[in-house]
């Protein structure tokens, strides 16, 4: 028996072995507000030979059969006039039957106990021609004895089943974790959960009731739950999902870290991608190359892109630079390959120039030379996008890239590593650059003095002293980008997917947190996972910078030892 | 070329090439901002048009020119708008035509090729609403009640006046209720708990409880009667102020009526000079600083969530100083050079590297919930089961933000204690100063300015910082200022508002991206001048430092 959305329905098995389904269905006149009950009946085909137990779930459309020889026969209901009988499975092992059966809360999964003591749980899982079979998705630790009582817990995914020789055990689905094997007197015959999960009854065979306290505040988590693939209700393998909530009380939670951690190393990836170069290359020529005077101007600049607040980074990446990206496509590209080429054009022409030209100049001052160049590079760029894509992508580089099967958001770890490589460059950019600018003087003149280039000198001596204090820079550059919330949160489509195509979103552990914690219950489930998630996160940022510093402060006992 | 390249001179551009990209970036956001922030003030022209639409009719358009681009045709084409198949490219106009109560969306994007000659009639009128957002148009009639008042040319002058006196009424509306109905609230609700204090009281018998309780009673008796004259007085305004309505034609041609209680400016950006138009933009600016915020925080003004930082900060820079300090004067004069200073020291800045979303956990789970709520059960039972303390609030931010930047502090100051010339303690000892004369009377007052500069980048990390903020007390629209008239002036356990927070929420979680969009980048602006003026301070501060040792060392 089962009240479904059309109204209610019984399926009852006959003593003379037929199957019948009957539906009510109840409408109220509009006109006269008298409610008129209908009664539909309908003879399933292929009865089982000795039905025992019938399911029968919300939806309306299925229906399961277990009889004595340990099958379930599943039949598709969903057009009662038609109804099929799908397949028949064995459900327990050779030999055993099949001793209890219940529905998980929401009538999807179906939790099977056998003769010999054995728990699993099953349900429908569509294959690739869409056809819908019974699968069996887990076993549960087996009881002593046969299972006589299975009790499914209101609004979440557990249960508890008693067995012949009076043990009891508190199981829960999603986590496939035994909670509790317990004991207890007399012969179980039923057991019933209180609604919100603390109290358990269990009736005897002589009609005595007893009641137990139930402490189980936490069962959905488990390392497998945490870490490992889970299979969820309704999907068609395991997977690694993130989806605390949803608007049914019958809900599945999905708590699986993977999506998150993965989300939060993609996006310090692409960071660190965009940022590692542009700093490490920028802090050798600032310490090593660049005039006083410059450096006078440019330090306090990166002092400044330090100190902006990465909500304003995130902002301007999710309102103007999302678009912007996602409209210039194109563009991106060519500044990616043109702006080196052009700096190498400038250079050689610099090197042919005159050398009284030149001189008047002085070196050190290639970096505001160049200034012109990124510019009239960026611009060029910028203005052809529009005509590259009409000759190139048939007018939408975007919608192009969706054609070859590249999935394309407009917030994509693109974006975000952009806006946090420029986030994490200045913290990368000013350690580098200090280990860079104090390498001992003698060193490097002594390299010079023996007849190599300047450019020699810091391949062949500097950067191999520095390294240690480049290693930890981009170490602490590294934690920086683990840790950051505002710029993920506004750049990202939030989206918790597991995979590291740059066109696509992400959802870090940090922005989840900042998103879900103001909403969940406190001292929930869900509240002590986005506190894991936090000591994660902690976890990771500790590690990283306590080994930065440490080769910081080894590489400081070297300088002054040198 | 072949010397060129082995001298490494393309490697040395291409390591400065770098430095450039960089410092390209930096500028240009800045000026992104800048441009974008300020831009928004200048009242722009109100722009005529006609406009066929794919049907063959035309319609009037009249608005402003908020954006144009040029896309390919494609991109248009799949949307669904017929473009010829000859045309390669496409220019579009994103104009804001406001009257969103009457048009149902106040930014639409026109196709230019299909836009008719544009003008600038001077009599378009802007007008600056309290709901709805603009409203765009022609004013025809002023009428005060039933009876026309000015029409035509003369209307201009009565609507200014009259648009004033109805501003006044509403000033003096928000006073009464902001101030006086909430201070009788705040009273009543002393007496409140004040009340549930003595019921709680353990041991009080009936006859003295009901003694003590009479004089609440009284008092309470007052207030009621109090607040039944000033909700007359404010039924009066209220009448008073929905007096005067304009009648204006909106341009599909419809006349609408707009009461003056609902108008906030009105300007006719096409009939002003430059002299009239920086009055009007100075005007925008200062409302914007100063007011509130009106229509879900996409319009108006910020004032709330900078009065929200700066207490703040004021509070995080009272906690964090003292402990920064005392812990940077230990670390560097007094504690032990050992293995388990070096561990110390590993976590200070290890501290600093902790992401500021794990701090807002922290401070969520462990000040707010436990600190929090022990407080609330020992000092503040009457109020439960509504948190006093345990919940989100000022206080915590505070705290919160100080633990943040305690390690920015202690780097600063011991930075600036170690660059104390030896010479000068040394003298001081030679003198016969004891060990804590040298340190108090000698070293800490010439390392003032260093602690100074720790606290100025402490301010300037705490006032950008957002992430931990939203779990521990900040919220979108907070009722009530942190400081106010009652006792005891500052409300620690009030939530407050941020800018920064503020432009994550106006930006991200508005419902008219469009229309907040530009304030988005006026307070972005605002924020941004805020942290690069501390960050210059503390910089300025360093160097000048950096040279008065150097000559007093010498």
């Amino acid at each position: 028996m089962q009240q479904t959305g059309q109204g209610l329905a019984v399926a009852a098995a006959t003593e003379d072995g037929r199957l019948l389904l009957a539906r009510f269905s109840a409408s109220t006149n509009l006109f006269t507000g008298e409610t008129t009950v209908r009664r539909d009946g309908y003879p399933l085909p292929q009865p089982p030979a000795s039905a025992e137990r019938i399911l029968l779930d919300r939806t309306g459309r299925n229906l399961f059969v277990s009889d004595g020889a340990g099958r379930i026969h599943y039949y598709d209901i969903s057009r009662p006039a038609q109804a099929r009988l799908v397949q028949s499975v064995p459900v327990v092992a050779q030999g055993e039957r099949i001793t209890a059966m219940e529905f998980l809360t929401g009538t999807v999964s179906v939790i099977v106990g056998g003769s010999d003591g054995s728990l699993s749980q099953w349900f429908l899982v569509r294959d690739a021609d869409n056809v819908e079979h019974l699968t069996r998705i887990r076993d549960f630790a087996p009881h002593g004895g046969a299972i006589v009582a299975i009790a499914p817990e209101y609004n979440r995914k557990g249960f508890v089943a008693a067995d012949a020789s009076g043990g009891v055990g508190v199981h829960y689905a999603t986590s496939h974790r035994t909670l509790l094997m317990e004991r207890i007197e007399g012969e179980v015959r039923h057991l019933a959960l209180s609604p919100i999960n603390t109290a358990l009854l269990a009736l005897d065979g002589q009609g005595r009731v007893q009641k137990f306290d139930l402490y189980n505040p936490h069962p959905q988590v488990s390392l497998s739950a945490l870490w490992g693939k889970v299979w969820y209700e309704g999907r068609s393998a395991p997977d690694y999902i993130w989806q605390s909530s949803s608007g049914s009380d019958e809900f599945e939670s999905k708590f699986s870290m993977v999506p998150l951690t993965v989300g939060t190393l993609k996006a310090a990836f692409f960071a660190m991608l965009f940022a590692v170069p542009l700093a490490i290359m920028g802090a050798v020529y600032t310490a090593y190359f660049m005039t006083k005077v410059m450096r006078g101007f440019v330090k306090p600049t990166i002092e400044v892109m330090e100190a902006l607040p990465t909500v304003i980074l995130g902002f301007l990446a999710g309102l103007w630079l999302a678009p912007f990206i996602e409209k210039n496509l194109p563009a991106v590209f060519a500044i990616l390959l043109f702006t080196p080429l052009a700096m190498l054009v400038v250079s050689l022409g610099w090197s042919l120039l005159p050398a009284a030209v030149r001189s008047r100049v002085g070196g050190g001052w290639e970096a505001a030379l160049l200034a012109p160049a990124v510019l009239v590079v960026g611009w060029v760029s910028v203005s052809m996008s529009p005509l590259v894509e009409v000759w190139f992508f048939d007018g939408s580089m975007r919608q192009w890239l969706t054609d070859v099967g590249i999935a394309y958001d407009q917030r994509n770890a693109l974006v975000v590593g952009i806006a946090m490589g420029f986030a994490v460059i200045p913290t990368i950019f000013s350690i580098a650059e200090d280990a860079v600018f104090n390498v001992p003087k003698h060193l490097t003149q002594g390299s010079m003095a023996l007849g190599a280039s300047a450019w020699q000198t810091v391949v062949g001596v500097v950067l191999p002293t520095a390294s240690p204090g480049i290693f930890s820079a981009v170490m602490i550059g590294f934690g920086r980008a683990v840790g950051e919330t505002m710029i993920v949160l506004m750049a990202t489509g939030n989206s918790p997917i597991t995979n590291f195509n740059i066109f696509e979103g992400m959802r870090t552990l940090s922005a989840n947190i900042a998103v879900e914690l103001p909403e969940t219950a406190v001292a929930s489930t869900h509240f002590r996972i986005l506190f894991l998630a936090a000591l994660v996160l902690f976890a990771m940022t500790f590690v990283v910078n306590t080994v930065a510093e440490v080769v910081r402060q080894r590489l400081r006992k070297k300088y002054s030892s040198l | 070329m072949k010397n060129w390249f082995k001298s490494g001179a393309p490697w040395i551009w291409l390591t400065g090439g770098a430095v450039t990209i960089s410092l390209v970036a930096v500028v240009g956001l800045l000026a992104l901002i800048a441009v974008r922030g300020f831009g928004h003030f200048w009242p722009a022209p109100i722009v005529e048009t006609s406009y066929t639409l794919p049907d063959g009719s035309q319609m009037r358009l009249l608005g402003e020119i908020a954006r144009s681009e040029t896309l390919p045709a494609t991109q248009i084409r799949e949307s669904g708008i017929d473009i010829p198949e000859k045309e390669r490219f496409v220019t579009r106009h994103l104009v804001k035509q406001g009257n969103r109560d009457l048009l149902g969306r106040d930014f639409v994007w026109y196709l230019d090729a299909r836009m008719g000659e544009r003008s600038t009639p001077r009599d378009a009128v802007m007008i600056e609403r309290r709901e709805w957002g603009n409203f765009y148009g022609y004013p025809v009639q002023l009428r005060e009640g039933d009876r026309v008042v000015a029409e035509g040319e003369a209307l201009w002058r009565e609507l200014d006046e009259r648009v004033r006196r109805s501003n006044d009424l509403h000033e003096e509306i928000r006073r009464i209720e902001r101030r006086e109905i909430g201070d009788i609230n705040f009273r009543l609700e002393r007496i409140r708990l004040a009340e549930r204090r003595l019921q709680l009281t353990p041991g009080l018998a009936p006859s003295e409880l009901q003694a003590q309780l009479e004089p609440f009673a009284r008092e309470r008796g007052e207030l009621d009667a109090r607040y039944a004259l000033i909700q007359e007085r404010l039924d009066r305004l209220y009448r008073d102020v929905r007096r005067d309505t304009l009648t204006a034609e909106i341009m599909d041609g419809r006349q609408v009526e707009i009461s003056l209680a609902n108008i906030v400016r009105v300007s006719r950006p096409n009939a002003m000079g430059i002299g009239q138009k920086t009055a009007w933009y100075a005007e925008s600016v200062w409302e914007f600083i100063s007011g509130y915020p009106r229509e879900a925080n996409t319009e108006g003004g910020i004032f709330p969530a900078i009065f929200g930082t700066v207490t703040m900060v004021f509070v995080m820079s009272i906690i964090v100083t003292p402990f920064g300090i005392l812990a940077a004067i230990y670390l560097r004069e007094y504690a032990k050079q050992g293995p388990l200073l070096r561990l110390i020291r590993i976590s200070v800045y290890n501290l600093a590297g902790v992401p500021s979303i794990v701090f807002g956990v922290f401070g969520l789970g462990f000040f707010v919930y436990f600190v929090g709520g022990n407080i609330d059960r020992l000092l503040y039972p009457e109020a439960l089961p509504a948190p006093t303390f345990g919940t989100p609030g000022l206080f915590w931010v505070s705290l919160t933000l100080a633990l943040l930047t305690l390690p920015v502090v202690i780097v600063a100051t011991e930075e600036g204690l170690a660059r104390i010339p030896r010479t000068i303690r040394e003298g001081s000892l030679a003198l016969g100063a004891t060990k804590a004369e040298t340190l108090w009377r000698v070293v800490v007052p010439l390392a003032t300015p260093a602690m100074m500069t720790g606290l100025i980048l402490a301010i300037a990390r705490a006032a950008g910082e957002v992430a931990p903020l939203m779990l521990v007390g900040v919220v979108k629209l907070a009722p009530t200022l942190p400081i106010d008239g009652n006792f005891p002036f500052i409300h620690m356990e009030r939530k407050i508002m941020h800018l920064g927070f503020h432009i994550f929420d106006v930006g991200f979680q508005s419902p008219n991206v469009e229309a907040a969009r530009p304030l988005v980048y006026a307070t972005a602006l605002t924020l941004v001048v805020i942290i690069v003026a501390l960050n210059l301070a503390a910089v300025g501060l360093r160097n000048h430092l950096r040279e008065k040792y150097r000559s007093e060392s010498d």
